[in-house]
């Protein structure tokens, strides 16, 4: 039994000829929060979608919770990507009973029930998703990233079009995350947001890792100074 | 039920609850189904033909594919909206289930269009099937699962593919066009009220089309979704 969440032996992903993740190694221990940061295109999304098993390495291993497996791997993750995954014609209600039943979560109705009411949106829960704002569209994306209690978080930008109030739901929603031992890793372009929930920092730069770091305060009260530090 | 099942009855149930809240393919092939057999029925006259009813048959079978095909192309087209398919993709259930719903929501579609328009053609074609309608029933619901397997199947290897909708009838009439032959030869005798007889082999061919193609989707689907 290893005490990594994420263990990452030398992953290299290619789109063709073309080298989105090159070589990259990482060990992650439980409970810990990742800021995987870079500037577009440097591979974070890719490096995102193998851990979440959606997509294989062309090289290397991924390990996600002892888990080598990719379905295993799916049921230990729990992932908020670019788009938010959610039917347009179905209410939240029925979105989440969805996705509940596919990772077989126990005691489906009472969570989603709690979910919806913590997000601020049991009062619709008989629209459809297609009349909500963007806002609310990711809330209900938030609840059904976290529905099935994942051991590993995975974000992609989840701070997003998102007003003040649905932040502060989010940022909320990863502390309290972390407190019950989840690991997470937030990759996002908004460093404010993502180093001060960070405990750990890494950076990609054309699909190499640049940087992987402990987070500081120095780093937490300077965000800007983070691409100083690797060039 | 074991997990898998309840991961494929899941896909195919939201599935049907989206085309019953919205009824776009419903309508769609609905109308198609009718025009198609009113203008079959104008050409051949099978009031006042009797040879009409020979080719009854496959008049029907060139309803059901065609009609197939637009039920089939929805299917995963329902996934492309908010990158649904990935979330599909992330979730726990593996490719074999994703194929299984699909598949089941698709025939279950394609079954209800085989019926009603089978009624619609009994009237415009005067045509009887007593005595056969287990056998009837047997050739529509195996036929319904050949191409909704074969559907699901080339759904999901052309999911991400901007031109998914000009390949699905190129890669999937081909593909099934043995499943279309014995369903054609089984149906023009049952409607004629001609025993089957020797023809039974045709029922054979169809159950083993049917297998070969529910392995061979639920294979190559978890392949397709997991690369």
């Amino acid at each position: 039994m290893t005490d990594s969440a994420i263990r990452v032996e030398n992953v290299t992903k290619f789109f063709g000829d073309f080298p989105a993740v090159r070589s990259v190694s990482f060990d992650l221990p439980r409970g810990a929060v990742l800021a995987l940061l870079g500037r577009n295109g440097a591979g974070k999304t890719t490096m995102l979608d193998m851990l979440a098993g959606i997509s294989s390495p062309s090289t290397g291993s991924i390990e996600i919770g002892g888990a080598l497996n990719d379905v295993d791997r799916r049921r230990k993750v729990g992932i908020l990507g670019h788009g938010q995954w959610l039917y347009d014609d179905l209410t939240a209600t029925e979105n989440l009973e969805f996705f509940a039943r596919l990772y077989d979560v126990a005691g489906a109705a009472e969570k989603i029930q709690g979910w919806l009411k913590d997000a601020g949106l049991a009062r619709f829960h008989h629209a459809t998703v297609g009349e909500f704002s963007r806002g609310m569209r990711q809330r209900v994306a938030v609840a059904r990233a976290f529905l099935h209690n994942p051991e590993i978080l995975l974000l992609d930008e989840p701070w997003t079009a998102l007003d003040d109030r649905a932040v502060e739901f989010l940022s909320g929603k990863i502390r309290q995350a972390q407190e019950r031992g989840c690991t997470v890793v937030v990759c996002s372009h908004q460093l404010r947001e993502a180093l001060e929930v960070a405990t750990q920092v890494a950076v990609l730069e054309r699909g190499r890792l640049a940087l992987f770091s402990p987070n500081d305060a120095e780093l937490r009260a300077a965000p800007e100074t983070l691409y100083q530090r690797i060039s | 039920m074991t997990l898998f099942l309840r991961q494929s009855w899941a896909i195919a149930a939201k599935d049907l609850r989206m085309e019953l809240r919205n009824r776009e393919v419903i309508s769609s092939v609905g109308a198609f189904a009718l025009i198609v057999m009113m203008l079959f029925s104008f050409a051949f006259d099978p009031s006042s033909n009797p040879e009409a009813r020979s080719m009854s048959g496959g008049l029907l079978w060139i309803v059901y594919p065609f009609a197939g095909i637009l039920i089939l192309n929805r299917s995963f087209g329902r996934e492309s909206a908010n990158g649904c398919l990935i979330g599909l993709t992330a979730a726990p259930a593996g490719g074999g289930a994703v194929f299984l719903g699909k598949t089941i929501a698709s025939f279950v579609l394609l079954f209800t269009l085989e019926v009603a328009s089978l009624l619609v053609f009994k009237v415009f074609y005067n045509v009887s099937w007593t005595g056969s309608s287990a056998t009837l029933i047997a050739v529509l619901l195996l036929g319904g699962w050949a191409l909704a397997s074969t559907g699901s199947m080339f759904g999901a290897v052309t999911a991400n593919n901007r031109l998914r909708e000009l390949m699905m009838p190129v890669l999937v009439l081909p593909m099934v066009l043995p499943a279309l032959i014995a369903c054609v030869q089984l149906t023009t005798l049952i409607l004629a009220g001609e025993p089957i007889g020797e023809s039974f082999i045709w029922m054979r061919l169809l159950v083993v089309y049917n297998v070969i193609f529910t392995l061979l989707g639920a294979t190559l689907t978890d392949f397709v979704l997991s690369s």
